[in-house]
């Protein structure tokens, strides 16, 4: 908590439990008046009857007996403890009798429901003696004219409904308003007391839960900034609480190591191209070098810079075949592929290479039966095949029997198989199999053959592109190849 | 680098010279460039930008562009497309150091004749440029293609030497055909494995040089003059005398 204030208002959690607070205060401001209003009206109509009742059982009193029985039972309700306001005057606004010392001016004035309530003084408030004798009343009333014209500050409210008796005497029936008053002042109190709580709940609530996702957003930021600073093996909390959070940070984290896969084939790929491509540079260095030191002829020359082409073209093959493969595995739109038939590319390169497997004194055959359609890229696979088929022909002249080359096309289940399989000596060891299509690894009795190393792994990269797989499969002599394509869905 | 192809260069004259358009922003490759083109007898232009060269190409007559892909002010795909609308059908060869699968589709469909990829040597870069001289394709329309006693007839699929039949297999066939059209120009493997065979990749082994003898042997036993030639760091040359 050692954050200032302007630091805590910047955090998301503050920022929405303050906006929640003042939302939930407004609404609850608009709760309360629409109740005390509502519930003042339901208190003023009920007076308002019990005033109605009044003024009839008044009225009948009249009727009876006339205008000293009303006042004989308006004197004795008036002395009723919780009585309602009675006041009896004379036309010219003098109080004759009741339970009311004085009232604001101009009340008595119009007959009907006073229109708003009215501050008025009772009798025997603070004079308490003086309550019961009705001389000291009528002394009072002597005086009251001055009394009615200084409204007392510390008077009740009321409503009343004025009435002109047949004798032209008014009567004022009220009730003091006290009570919904009273009502609304709880109401009030009660509405203070909730906001307040409400207050403390939304710190409390801040406190707990939005400090705590707070913390784990923190910790988020922490991780991130470390794997920024360098430590790419380094990944986001996840607490295994299945929340947005977990889902969050491990989705990071698979991006995390997506990257760090392409950061290691980068690396590897540096690292390679300066190992093998430094040798075949230093050779033409040196070349160059000899060439120039001693005393040549023109064919010399000639032939030393024809070599040097040489050299340099298969330095530019083998930097192309890096590229290929990188891009490859960094991953290509489908924009590029179509519908392959496997079957035409087998004849193409089998085609192709057919002399070349003659010369060598290897027999190339082919064996498939319809045309198998997959979804590739024709040259991408026709380079694929050339290069396992071209590695083929090479390690089957060191056959015991007469060396042969077998490119079959099969579907196994829900792939079609794609194998070049020769008679040579294969590769017996499990691990070295595996390690074959790793990056310019050229296993032990491969190193006399020309090559960059690379054919298999760019036949690899273009089965990944392929969502297929590459196997190397030990054979029974040799070593069997196998392309596996996904089957295209709607065959 | 471009030793071989500068021997060769009284040979290749066959067409006589050149005027290319070079729109390229690396200096010193297209120095290189115009130093090199001017040696192998032909004249080269140098735009560094891509305005430049719309404007160059667009005004002068030139045969063959060589168009780079990333240029300042105007891609070489735009100025391409921009020169197609305006009826100039000048070819063009795309060079690019992207590389990538489509790449070639995407250039070859914005209008380009060709695509080489960097880093290419020269002299596949001039064997590609003489090729695709307009003057040389219109040899596409004839039925019938003759280099001195070697006779390719297009429609019945059949080869005389000195009048005397040669069996050959339809790949073979396409291969001594596309020799033939370019007959005095240097054709290059890859130029081969591309127009006869359909493939864009370097094969590890020289598969085509494999296929060239097999041909040559078919076309030159028993006659007493050599027909195919192999240009030492280029490529072939299919040539009477």
């Amino acid at each position: 908590m050692a954050l200032s204030v302007p630091a805590i208002m910047r955090t998301t959690a503050a920022r929405l439990s303050a906006l929640y607070f003042l939302l939930f205060a407004i609404c609850a401001v608009l709760l309360v008046f629409y109740m005390t209003s509502l519930s003042a009206r339901m208190l003023t109509a009920q007076t308002q009857e019990t005033i109605n009742d009044e003024v009839l059982g008044l009225a009948r009193a009249y009727q009876r007996g006339g205008l000293p029985v009303l006042v004989r039972v308006v004197e004795a309700r008036s002395r009723q403890p919780g009585a309602n306001l009675y006041l009896i005057a004379d036309t010219n606004g003098q109080i004759l009798t009741g339970n009311v010392q004085s009232l604001e001016p101009g009340v008595i004035e119009t007959e009907g429901w006073t229109t708003r309530p009215f501050s008025y003084r009772r009798f025997g408030e603070g004079e308490l003696e003086r309550q019961r004798n009705p001389a000291s009343d009528q002394n009072e009333m002597q005086s009251s004219e001055s009394e009615v014209q200084v409204e007392g500050e510390k008077g009740h409210n009321a409503i009343a409904l004025v009435l002109r008796l047949p004798n032209q005497m008014i009567m004022l029936v009220g009730r003091d308003l006290g009570e919904p008053e009273r009502f609304r002042a709880v109401i009030r109190r009660a509405l203070m007391l909730a906001l307040g709580m409400m207050g403390l709940g939304g710190l409390l609530i801040w406190f707990f839960v939005g400090r705590a996702a707070l913390k784990r957003i923190d910790s988020v930021s922490e991780a991130s900034r470390r794997i920024m600073g360098g430590d790419l093996s380094g990944r986001l909390p996840v607490t295994g609480a299945g929340d947005e959070f977990d889902r969050l940070s491990e989705n990071l984290n698979s991006m995390l190591a997506r990257i760090a896969t392409l950061n290691e084939g980068l690396k590897q790929v540096s690292d390679n191209i300066a190992h093998d491509l430094k040798t075949p540079l230093t050779r033409l260095r040196n070349r160059a070098e000899a060439t120039l030191s001693g005393k040549q002829k023109t064919t010399d020359y000639r032939q030393a810079l024809e070599g040097t082409i040489a050299e340099s073209d298969q330095l530019i093959k083998t930097f192309n075949a890096i590229l290929m493969i990188s891009r490859l595995e960094a991953g290509y739109s489908s924009e590029s592929t179509s519908r392959v038939d496997l079957a035409a590319s087998v004849r193409d390169v089998v085609e192709l290479y057919e002399p070349v497997a003659e010369e060598a004194g290897v027999t190339l055959e082919t064996s498939m039966q319809d045309a198998f359609v997959v979804e590739g890229n024709r040259e991408l696979i026709g380079q694929a095949l050339s290069n396992i088929v071209d590695n083929a022909i090479k390690y089957s002249t060191d056959s015991t029997a007469e060396p042969t080359v077998r490119v079959a096309l099969d579907r196994v289940g829900r792939e079609v198989r794609l194998s070049v399989s020769d008679n040579g000596q294969g590769i017996p060891d499990d691990a070295d199999r595996a390690r074959a299509t790793e990056r310019f690894v050229r296993l032990e009795k491969s190193r006399s053959q020309p090559g960059s190393g690379l054919g298999l792994s760019l036949a690899k990269a273009i089965m990944k592109f392929h969502s297929g797989r590459l196997d190397l499969l030990p054979g029974d002599p040799g070593l069997s190849v196998v392309m596996s394509f996904p089957e295209p869905e709607d065959h | 680098m471009h030793m071989p192809a500068t021997q060769s260069s009284s040979e290749i004259a066959y067409n006589g010279s050149m005027k290319i358009l070079v729109i390229e922003d690396d200096r010193e490759a297209a120095d290189y460039l115009q130093k090199a083109f001017t040696e192998a007898g032909h004249t080269a232009h140098v735009a560094g930008d891509g305005e430049t060269g719309f404007a160059l190409a667009d005004a002068g007559d030139y045969d063959v562009m060589v168009v780079d892909r990333m240029l300042p002010r105007r891609d070489g795909l735009s100025v391409i497309a921009g020169l197609r609308s305006r009826g100039n059908t000048t070819p063009v060869l795309i060079l690019s150091a992207l590389g990538e699968v489509d790449d070639r589709v995407t250039g070859l469909r914005a209008g380009g004749d060709d695509y080489l990829t960097k880093p290419y040597a020269f002299s596949e870069l001039l064997a590609r440029v003489e090729v695709l001289n307009r003057r040389a394709s219109a040899r596409e329309a004839e039925t019938v293609y003759r280099v001195g006693d070697l006779e390719l007839d297009r429609l019945s699929h059949s080869v005389r030497r000195a009048g005397r039949e040669i069996t050959l297999q339809p790949r073979e066939f396409r291969l001594l055909e596309f020799l033939m059209r370019h007959a005095g120009q240097v054709v290059t493997r890859t130029m081969l494995l591309e127009n006869v065979w359909d493939y864009h990749f370097d094969p590890q082994t020289n598969v085509i040089d494999v296929h060239v003898s097999r041909l040559r042997g078919k076309i030159e036993k028993g006659f007493d003059k050599p027909i195919l030639h192999t240009v030492r760091g280029a490529g072939y040359m299919l040539k009477s005398g």
